[in-house]
């Protein structure tokens, strides 16, 4: 490049309106497919994040989820029994069966149903995620119907404070607690004891299994011990991480098509509103280009300083756009997942790879958009350009 | 030897398949040193005959040779090397960038060559101090009258040292005083500089300051 970047910025900068105005165009679209990915990375981060890289869990193999699975307790009991499971420290299997059901509450605000988690849990559920915290209030008492809930669902549903009484599965439940679950999908359930739920609920059945092994290079000979087991074969073990991964793809593949899709259409618009700059910027300048030529820059010179000046132009406009759209993290929006059926609570979750690919939808934008006119402004005939004066 | 041979050279431009004939059969050779002035009334085609020595153009027949180079044989890139090492070329309306400072316009055409930043920095003071503007460095375009801006225009054209000076109607757009002193520029950098110049004007006085005149009316030289 052998035309000064200065000549470029000033020029920018002497078309104050019309580069404002092009920037702020590209910003907005750099924005919503910014805002795009950093929703679908927001869901699949909650999602992740919520399994464990230590636990395994265990559900019914037709069932794609927690919510269609079944496991019948003596089938829980085998497994509990298996000798590659850990230990707690008071000596009891490191596993818990839990029942998953989604029952419906209305929502602050809109008044409209949500479906939530309710899990029963076990006194082992709590070791087996470390990262759950009591907020407010105290832990539930086995044995009763005392519930807990997540600081998300306290947020976003009715009737979900600390003394208030919920009624579900045929019985009233008080709330003693607020627990937080560091971001996680858990923060979006609410949890009670899975002995007083099973039978509320009038289910014989667990939903799944979580565990912790002595060694975690242990997993793939349990899990063809399991699958060899005539009793157990009906079961199939998961790393907690990877099944909670794959509740989240169903969701992020649906907001990064639909994202993608609006934000091809809207590029169309900056792309062309770049053109459109461009070309007047080239008009503008014929007797500068021919100038310029005639003191021996070549074709390729100008057109690299046009592409130049159309990427910048572009690259601008992304960082105003991604600068904005970093602010949405603020922001937490609640909605149902896919892959769960149930409410989840979740982020715009600003990454590295959301800052690369928008750099180069960005990037794409402002080359496409200055390469015609580049092109025009490096085939510009010297006698005719000079002419124009 | 002459430094500049124009040989039997002709150029027709074609509008709608048809041919407008500017230039018919012109052959002369400018010396080194020489200062030559190109008259003749408007449309005579001087401008385009400076193009073409000044290789930005090329001639639909005859040839061109400056120091022994035939430029009707360089192609477009090597037309663009050439111009940079060989042609000074200043406009009637100076055509500076106006976005750039006067050191920076005429920084411009050293940025084509290998010298340093600090040697860039020396020769474009040096260009500057001779046409008088050393204390303009940092102006721009629309901060300095037309007579200063044409001086910055003849430093950009000189700054490398060019075997040719074409100076197309180079007072054509300044008031008296200010061609006056453009001239005198000129005449100056042609006596003590020994700067080979070719000069387009259609103004008598301006001719005057020409060695030698040479007179252009419909295409053909006389
Ligand atoms: N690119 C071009 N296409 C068509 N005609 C041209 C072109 N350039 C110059 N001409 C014609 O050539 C003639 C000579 O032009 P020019 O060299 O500019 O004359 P002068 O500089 O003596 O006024 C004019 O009639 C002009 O219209
Ligand atoms: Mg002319």
């Amino acid at each position: 490049m052998k035309i000064p970047l200065t000549y470029t910025l000033k020029s920018l900068w002497t078309r104050k309106l019309t580069t404002t105005l092009t920037i702020g165009g590209i910003s907005m679209v750099v924005f919503v497919f910014a805002a795009v990915l950093m929703l679908a990375y927001g869901v699949e981060k909650t999602l992740i994040e919520t399994g464990s890289d230590e636990n395994v869990i265990v559900i019914r193999k037709a069932a794609q989820a927690e919510l269609q699975s079944q496991i019948d307790r003596d089938a829980a009991n085998i497994i509990k029994t298996l000798p590659e499971l850990a230990a707690t420290p008071d000596g009891k299997p490191f596993a818990a069966n839990e029942l998953f059901v989604l029952i419906n509450i209305f929502k602050k605000g809109s008044g409209d149903m949500g479906n939530v988690t309710v899990r029963g849990i076990t006194s082992e559920s709590m070791l087996l995620r470390p990262q759950i915290k009591i907020l407010e209030g105290k832990m539930f008492t086995a044995g009763t119907s005392e519930i807990i809930v997540g600081s998300s669902i306290a947020k976003r549903f009715q009737g979900c404070t600390i003394g208030e009484r919920l009624k579900f599965g045929g019985n009233y439940w008080t709330i003693v607690g607020v627990f937080d679950g560091n971001g996680t999908g858990f923060d979006s359930e609410i949890w009670g004891d899975v002995e007083q739920m099973l039978p509320a609920f009038g289910r014989p059945v667990f939903s799944s299994l979580t565990f912790r092994l002595k060694n975690q290079s242990d997993f793939d000979a349990l899990k063809t011990k399991i699958e060899s087991d005539r009793r157990l074969n009906y079961l199939e073990i998961q790393h907690e991480k990877e099944y909670y991964a794959e509740q989240s793809r169903l969701m992020a593949i649906f907001i990064r098509v639909i994202g993608t899709v609006v934000s091809i259409i809207f590029s169309f618009g900056a792309t062309i509103g770049a053109m459109i700059t461009m070309y007047a910027a080239v008009a503008n300048r014929t007797v500068e280009i021919g100038t310029l030529r005639s003191l021996g820059f070549r074709r390729r010179n100008i057109l690299a300083a046009f592409l130049i000046e159309s990427v910048l132009i572009a690259s601008l406009g992304a960082a105003i756009g991604l600068f904005t759209a970093s602010f949405l993290q603020l922001f937490v929006i609640s909605t149902v997942n896919f892959g769960t059926f149930s409410e989840l609570a979740f982020g715009f979750t600003l990454s590295l790879a959301v800052i690369k690919y928008t750099a180069i939808f960005a990037l794409g934008i402002g080359f496409i958009g200055g390469f015609l006119p580049a092109v025009r402004a490096a085939r510009l005939n010297i006698v005719n350009a000079l002419r124009a004066s | 030897m002459s430094l500049v041979s124009v040989q039997n050279i002709s150029k027709s431009y074609w509008r709608d398949s048809q041919e407008i004939r500017v230039l018919t059969n012109i052959s002369f050779d400018i010396a080194e040193g020489d200062f030559l002035g190109l008259m003749g009334p408007s449309g005579s085609g001087k401008t385009t005959l400076l193009n073409l020595i000044a290789g930005i153009d090329k001639p639909t027949k005859g040839s061109i040779t400056v120091s022994s180079t035939d430029i009707s044989k360089l192609n477009e890139s090597e037309l663009a090397k050439w111009r940079a090492r060989h042609i000074g070329f200043v406009f009637q309306f100076y055509n500076l960038m106006p976005v750039l400072t006067a050191f920076e316009n005429v920084e411009l055409p050293l940025l084509l060559s290998k010298l340093s930043k600090k040697e860039r920095r020396e020769h474009v003071e040096f260009a500057l101090q001779i046409v008088g503007l050393g204390d303009r460095v940092h102006h721009y375009p629309k901060q300095l009258s037309g007579g200063q801006e044409q001086r910055v225009a003849i430093a950009r054209a000189i700054v490398t040292d060019p075997t040719v000076l074409v100076a197309d109607e180079p007072t054509g757009d300044l008031d008296k005083v200010s061609a006056e002193e453009i001239l005198k520029l000129l005449e100056r950098l042609n006596t003590e500089f020994k700067k080979t110049i070719i000069m387009v004007t259609h103004d008598p006085r301006a001719a005057e300051r020409a060695h030698k005149i040479r007179h252009l009316d419909k295409g053909e030289l006389s």
